[in-house]
């Protein structure tokens, strides 16, 4: 559940803040075509656009959630079910931009739907955590000490 | 120069995100969600080596994506993405020892085929 929940918030944050970055990043136009030095400076000015702010914003938050998950869970399960992000985007931009998904595009985006469902219904970790076996072996060994006082008093 | 680029966007982003999995199981599940809390977990996780070695992979992974981007459509860069997918669970597997069974690796090539047919098209 608690899985559920936080790949749920990191793929909001990834589909946002790349809708957010994708935006403010129209409207600031298009930076390819600038001289190398002014393009660096335009990459700069551009994060002062309130879009590509709140977009950088939601990317930072996401890699601390992504990092978060990974504590517990298999990167084996994170990266393919984190997929679902292409089929939000797909149908957000079916829906609210209102551009046109070809034929394939629609196979891939149930291809990836299935995909996820797949992983989904796996473990989510098979991995033993190397910290509980050394907090593990300190409380063991705590457990000495304390039985040595314990004796010596 | 463009293969170079997308071995470089694949490998950096495997390499990043196996030394963060590795680095994350080191310090431990965090299970504590208080802002404060959450935040001192994070801290004492990215004062490790493997997690440092990670966010250098994906520094790497981010800056090679955008020469590749500026070089190449991104009809073309993009499928780099569905190669990563594949070179992230090789690396969970062989390197971090996850159990990927038949379910797990059949899920992650739906996935994988999926992103190439939604940007191919």
């Amino acid at each position: 559940m608690k899985t559920r929940i936080i790949l749920a918030v990191t793929v909001a944050e990834s589909v946002a803040g790349n809708l957010a970055l994708g935006h403010g990043m129209k409207l600031v136009g298009d930076l390819s075509k600038l001289p190398p030095l002014r393009m660096a400076v335009a990459s700069v000015a551009a994060l002062f656009n309130p879009w590509v702010a709140l977009g950088v914003v939601l990317l930072i938050a996401w890699f601390l959630t992504y990092t978060t998950a990974l504590s517990w869970a298999d990167l084996s399960y994170v990266v393919p079910t984190t997929a679902i992000g292409y089929v939000i985007t797909a149908i957000l931009s079916y829906f609210l931009l209102h551009e046109t998904l070809s034929p394939a595009r629609w196979a891939g985006t149930v291809l990836i739907a299935a995909g996820v469902v797949l992983v989904a219904r796996t473990d989510v970790t098979t991995t033993p955590c190397e910290v509980t076996s050394a907090a593990a072996e300190t409380a063991v060994q705590l457990g000495h000490v304390a039985a040595e006082e314990g004796g010596a008093s | 120069m463009t293969w170079l680029l997308v071995a470089l966007v694949v490998g950096s982003t495997a390499i990043g995100e196996v030394a963060i999995t590795r680095g994350m199981k080191q310090t431990g599940e965090i299970d504590d969600f208080r802002p404060g809390a959450w935040l001192r977990s994070l801290g004492r996780a990215f004062s490790n080596p493997w997690l440092m070695l990670g966010v250098g992979g994906m520094t790497v992974a981010f800056f090679s994506f955008l020469i590749l981007v500026s070089h190449e459509d991104l009809s073309f860069s993009v499928p780099a993405t569905a190669a990563t997918v594949v070179a992230q669970t090789l690396g969970a597997r062989f390197i971090l020892r996850e159990r990927v069974g038949v379910a797990r690796w059949a899920g992650t090539l739906l996935v994988a085929a999926g992103v190439l047919l939604l940007r191919a098209a």
